[in-house]
């Protein structure tokens, strides 16, 4: 089982309390009546499905309900990062990691 | 009172670890934002904790912090109209959301020196640092709990009513596994 690094109880606790939920830093249109249909699939359905360290939302649904971002190597499953949500996207560099 | 399957556990003194349904207690939901919490807290006669965990007491009333802006609030039944009132009173100066959950939830006790090791078949947590006097919400086989731990070998778990029957009888039949020494 992952152990998870909480940012809000500030405690590292087991997977089974926690719920993946997408790739993060995916901004919603201002306006979204503007886009293309291209454009809004996009949105939708499109994400980066990388190899290696992956910016992800997960929530503490089981703690403080919470949702937070991550880090994650999806290669070794480790952890690199978690942080609060609002907070920027932290570079690569910053984590040790080469891009 | 709503009614609910109940379980009769086996009551053994000497048991190493004893489990046993609790009466009903008021229980309520508190989600309030930062610019409330000073009021609600006067409103309640308490003061509501900032660390996720942390529990405060004042007579029988006790408030957990679950979560950034929640809170839940444990009182006897007695005090069920009064919780309300006082929320309300303060309404207009601190907008919030107390939600009464008594029906929702029902309690077991957990006791006794293997107390941790009978919750260890269910929640994946590290009990060892739950320190005394705190509570969490977390899960047990896949039921979400609030877990408190009133002593370092007393725990009680809040559990939902559709739950209940599921939770008590994994506690029972792990309970009769230690009494037989597996």
């Amino acid at each position: 089982m992952l152990l998870i690094h909480c940012p809000y109880c500030d405690e590292t606790l087991p997977e089974a309390e926690f719920a993946y939920a997408g790739e993060a830093h995916i901004i919603r249109p201002a306006d979204p009546s503007t886009l293309t249909d291209e454009e809004w699939r996009d949105f939708l359905f499109i994400r980066s499905n990388a190899r290696g360290p992956h910016y992800e939302r997960w929530r503490h649904v089981h703690g403080c309900a919470r949702f937070f971002n991550a880090v994650r190597d999806t290669v070794s499953d480790r952890f690199l990062l978690t942080y609060k949500a609002g907070e920027k996207r932290p570079d690569l560099a910053s984590l040790g990691v080469a891009e | 009172m709503m009614t609910s399957q109940t379980h009769d556990f086996a009551a053994d003194a000497g048991a190493r670890v004893r489990v046993e349904a609790l009466a009903p207690v008021a229980r309520f939901s508190l989600r309030v934002r930062q610019q409330g919490r000073a009021a609600l807290g006067r409103a309640l006669g308490l003061d509501l904790p900032e660390r996720v965990g942390e529990v405060a007491r004042a007579g029988e009333r006790a408030v957990l912090c679950l979560g950034p802006d929640e809170w839940l609030i444990h009182a006897p039944e007695a005090e069920t109209d009064a919780i309300a009132a006082a929320g309300a009173e303060v309404y207009a100066e601190a907008p919030h959301a107390l939600v009464e959950l008594s029906d929702r939830e029902v309690s077991f006790a957990i006791t006794g020196p293997a107390a941790a090791e009978l919750l260890s078949i269910g929640c994946p947590r590290d009990l060892g640092r739950l320190a005394p006097g705190r509570a969490v919400r977390t899960v047990f086989d896949s039921a979400q709990v609030v877990l408190w731990r009133d002593g370092a070998e007393a725990f009680r778990v809040d559990v939902w009513r559709s739950f209940a029957p599921h939770v008590g009888a994994l506690l029972d039949a792990g309970r009769a596994e230690i009494a037989a020494g597996l």
